[in-house]
C-alpha cells in the first residue's frame, strides 16, 4: 500500500521560493488528477449536472490561493481548483458536491463549481459573471468597519466577465472605496466559444486599469513562477494599502468550457503558440531543470495524487444523496415568516 | 406630527444608535441626505456609517450581501425603485439564494421608494413587489402606515434574511401621525384597518387610503365594507385574508402595482383555492393599468386605482 504524504500546507509559511513553488505544483498536480477523475466519472455517467475543468489555467489559479492567507477572502470561478485547494478547501468539499451528496457543503441544494463556506472566507459563485466582486467588497468593507486591518479579497475571472457590468461596477466601487482588492482576469482566449475579438476591442485587456485609477498586472499564465511573482506582488500591493489590483493573465483554455463542449472551435494557430503550453508540463520542467525535485519524486506525488484522489471519490459515493422528504423545503432563515402557500402546493 | 418619511429617518437613526452592525449605503444620501431627505442629518450625526455610493445598483447590492455575510446589518437606499432592477441580478440571485445554499443568513434591507406621483412618469413610479415576491428567500414589505414604515423598518434590519422594504413616495409627506407607535403587529400579520361585514378589501401600501375613503363613501349608503392591509405581501397573511372572507362573502383585492401576475393575483389565487366555499360572489381585483405609468396627471389619475374606481368595484361587487 502506498504511504500517504502529508497534504501540503499553506502558503505564506515559508520563503523558500522552490519549496513553495514545489508546494504550488502539487496542488497544480492534485487539481488535476481530481479534475481528469470527475470528468471520467461524467463520462461514464455518474455525474448530474456539469463539469467544469482547470486544465491550463491551474498555475494562475494555485498562484491566487497561495498568496492569500487566512482571514483573507476567495472567490473563485470555475477553473479554480488548485487555487481552491491551496486556499484551504477540502478535496471533500469537491468531491462531495460533484457527487451531490448531503453532507457537502452545498447538501445536494447547488452542485459543482457552486460550492463555498462564506465563514471560511470562500464564496459560492453564482453563475452571472462579475457577480462575485462586489460581494468581496463587501466583506472588505465589513473588515474596514471591524477593524480587520490587512486582509485581502481576490476574485477570479476570465475574459468574458470582464465585458460584463458587473464587472465595471465593482472595480469602479472597489477603487473609490480603495479596498484590498485583487482581481485576477484569465484571458484564456475564449468565453465558451466567444473569441477575444469578439470579446472586448482594447489591445490588452490590463489597459482597462488606468481607466478605472487601479494597479495592472501583466503575467504569462503559462509559467507558474511568473504566475507566483505577479499575483503575489499585487495581493502584497493590496495588503499594503495599495487599492485594488488588476492582474491580468494569459493563456490558452486546454479544454472544453465544459466537459459537454468538445471546443473544435479552438484555433490551432492558436494552440501552436507558447500561450497554448500546459503550465503543469512547464512547471514540471522547471522543477527538473532547476533541480528542486527529481524525476521518482514527481512520479511519487502522481501515486499520492490518484490516492489521495480515490479516496475523496470513494468517500463521497458512500455518502447518502440528498432525500427530499426531509428535506427543510424553507427558503429563509426565519421559519416563522415563511410564506404559507408551500403548504397548499 | 410626524410624517411618513420621518418616521423612516427615525427608525434608521434609531437603528443606527442602537445597534453597531448597521450601516446605510445609498446615492446621494450622506451630505446631501438623500433625494427625499430620509437619511437626512444621518451623516453628520453617525461619522462613516451613512456613506454616498457611486451609481452603481449591482455593486451597491452585491457589496451589502458581502458585508452582511461578515456580520453587518446594511441598509440600502434605492434613489428609486425602478432603479433596483439594475441590481436585479444581485438581489434574486444572490441575496436570495445565499440562506437556502449556503445555511448563511443575509440580513440586508434594501429601501425601494415606490408608487407614483403626478409627473413622475414611466420610470420613477413603479411597484415592484410582486416581481420581488415571485422569488424564493425574501421578505417584501409594504407599510401603508406611518406607525408601519416606523417599525416595520426596525423589524427588516433586525431580521436575518434579505428584506426588499417597500416605502410609498405618494405617503412621503401627505400621510401624519401624531407620534411613534411604542408597540407594533409583527412582520407576517394583516391588520383590520376597517371593520365591515358587506365585503372585504384586500390591499396595501398606498392603496390603503383609496379603500379607506371609497368605504367610508360606501358607509353613506348603509354598506359596511371591511379594509385588510396586508402590510407585508410575503409572507401574504392568507388565515386573516380567509377570516375575513368568510364574514363577507365577497371580496375585491387592490393594488397599484400591475395586474399581471401580482399581489391581487395571488391573493385571489389564494382565497379561490383555499376559500371558494366562502365566497358569495365571484372575487373581484383592481390594478393599475397594463402600460407603464403615464407622467401626466390627468392620465396617471385614471392609470391606477383610485377611490372612486375602487367603490364603482365595489358596488359592482355587492349587486353580483
Amino acid at each position: 500500500m502506498l504511504h500517504l504524504a502529508e497534504a501540503p500546507s499553506r502558503a505564506g509559511k515559508t520563503s523558500d521560493f522552490p519549496e513553495t513553488y514545489r508546494r504550488a505544483y502539487r496542488w497544480m498536480l492534485l487539481a488535476r488528477v481530481a479534475e481528469e477523475k470527475i470528468a471520467s466519472l461524467f463520462r461514464g455517467g455518474r455525474i448530474t449536472g456539469g463539469v467544469f475543468l482547470g486544465k491550463g489555467q491551474e498555475a494562475i489559479s494555485v498562484a491566487t490561493g497561495l498568496a492569500l492567507k487566512q482571514g483573507d477572502i476567495f472567490a473563485p470561478l470555475i477553473r479554480d481548483q488548485a487555487g481552491r485547494l491551496a486556499f484551504g478547501e477540502s478535496l471533500h468539499d469537491f468531491t462531495l458536491t460533484y457527487l451531490g451528496a448531503r453532507s457537502g457543503p452545498m447538501r445536494g441544494r447547488d452542485g459543482n463549481v457552486h460550492r463555498g463556506r462564506p465563514r471560511e472566507g470562500l464564496l459560492p459563485m453564482i453563475s452571472h459573471l462579475g457577480a462575485m466582486i462586489s460581494v468581496v467588497n463587501g466583506m472588505l468593507i465589513a473588515h474596514r468597519f471591524n477593524g480587520k486591518a490587512g486582509t485581502v479579497g481576490a476574485a477570479s475571472l476570465g475574459d468574458g466577465a470582464t465585458s460584463t457590468g458587473a464587472f465595471h461596477e465593482s472595480l469602479n466601487q472597489a477603487a473609490v472605496e480603495k479596498l484590498p482588492l485583487v482581481l485576477v482576469v484569465t484571458n484564456n482566449q475564449y468565453a465558451y466559444s466567444t473569441p477575444n475579438e469578439r470579446q472586448f476591442a482594447c489591445s490588452d485587456l490590463v489597459e482597462k486599469a488606468i481607466g478605472y485609477g487601479v494597479s495592472g498586472h501583466s503575467i504569462d499564465g503559462t509559467c507558474l513562477e511568473d504566475c507566483m511573482n505577479g499575483i503575489g506582488e499585487a495581493v502584497r500591493q493590496a495588503r499594503a494599502g495599495h487599492g485594488p489590483q488588476l492582474v491580468v493573465a494569459s493563456n490558452l483554455r486546454l479544454a472544453g468550457h465544459g466537459e459537454h463542449d468538445d471546443a473544435h472551435y479552438v484555433s490551432t494557430h492558436l494552440k501552436n503558440l507558447p500561450l497554448g503550453r500546459d503550465c503543469l508540463e512547464n512547471a514540471q520542467q522547471k522543477l527538473l531543470q532547476n533541480g528542486w525535485a527529481e524525476a521518482p519524486t514527481l512520479e511519487l506525488w502522481a501515486r499520492e495524487c490518484a490516492v489521495q484522489v480515490d479516496e475523496a471519490v470513494a468517500y463521497a459515493l458512500r455518502e447518502p444523496a440528498p432525500d427530499p422528504a426531509t428535506e427543510d423545503w424553507c427558503a429563509i432563515s426565519h421559519r416563522h415568516l415563511a410564506d404559507g402557500n408551500n403548504a397548499a402546493i | 406630527m410626524i410624517t411618513y418619511l420621518e418616521a423612516i429617518r427615525e427608525a434608521q437613526k434609531k437603528a443606527l444608535e442602537s445597534d453597531p452592525r448597521v450601516y446605510i449605503y445609498g446615492q446621494d444620501i450622506a451630505a446631501f441626505g438623500g433625494a427625499f431627505k430620509a437619511t437626512k442629518n444621518l451623516a453628520a450625526t453617525f461619522p462613516g456609517r451613512v456613506i454616498d455610493s457611486p451609481i452603481s445598483e449591482d455593486a451597491m447590492i452585491g457589496s451589502a450581501i458581502g458585508a452582511a455575510l461578515q456580520g453587518m446589518r446594511p441598509v440600502i437606499e434605492m434613489q428609486f425603485a425602478d432603479f433596483s432592477t439594475v441590481g436585479f441580478n444581485q438581489i434574486v440571485n444572490q441575496a436570495a439564494t445565499m440562506f437556502w445554499r449556503t445555511g448563511e443568513p443575509c440580513p440586508i434591507t434594501i429601501r425601494l421608494p415606490s408608487g407614483g406621483t403626478p409627473g413622475s412618469g414611466p420610470f420613477h413610479s413603479q411597484n415592484l413587489e410582486a416581481l420581488y415576491a415571485h422569488y424564493p428567500g425574501l421578505i417584501i414589505l409594504t407599510p401603508a402606515t406611518v406607525e408601519d414604515a416606523y417599525s416595520m423598518l426596525l423589524e427588516a434590519i433586525a431580521l436575518n434574511d434579505p428584506v426588499i422594504f417597500c416605502e410609498h413616495k405618494y405617503l412621503y409627506y401627505h400621510l401624519k401621525a401624531e407620534a411613534l407607535p411604542s408597540a407594533a403587529l409583527p412582520v407576517g400579520k394583516a391588520r383590520i384597518a376597517r371593520a365591515g361585514r358587506d365585503a372585504t378589501v384586500v390591499t396595501y401600501s398606498a392603496m390603503l387610503h383609496e379603500a379607506l375613503a371609497a368605504a367610508e363613501e360606501l358607509a353613506a349608503d348603509g354598506w359596511e365594507i371591511e379594509v385588510i392591509d396586508l402590510r407585508s405581501v410575503k409572507p401574504l397573511d392568507t388565515d386573516t385574508v380567509l377570516a375575513s372572507v368568510a364574514r363577507t362573502g365577497r371580496v375585491l383585492a387592490v393594488g397599484e402595482a400591475w395586474p399581471w401576475g401580482g399581489v391581487t393575483a395571488e391573493v385571489l389565487a389564494r382565497i379561490a383555492t383555499d376559500g371558494f366555499n366562502l365566497l358569495d360572489a365571484p372575487p373581484m381585483r383592481l390594478n393599475s393599468k397594463d402600460t407603464p405609468v403615464p407622467f401626466h396627471p390627468n392620465l396617471w389619475g385614471t392609470h391606477r386605482p383610485t377611490a372612486s374606481t375602487i367603490s364603482n368595484a365595489l358596488r359592482d361587487l355587492l349587486r353580483l
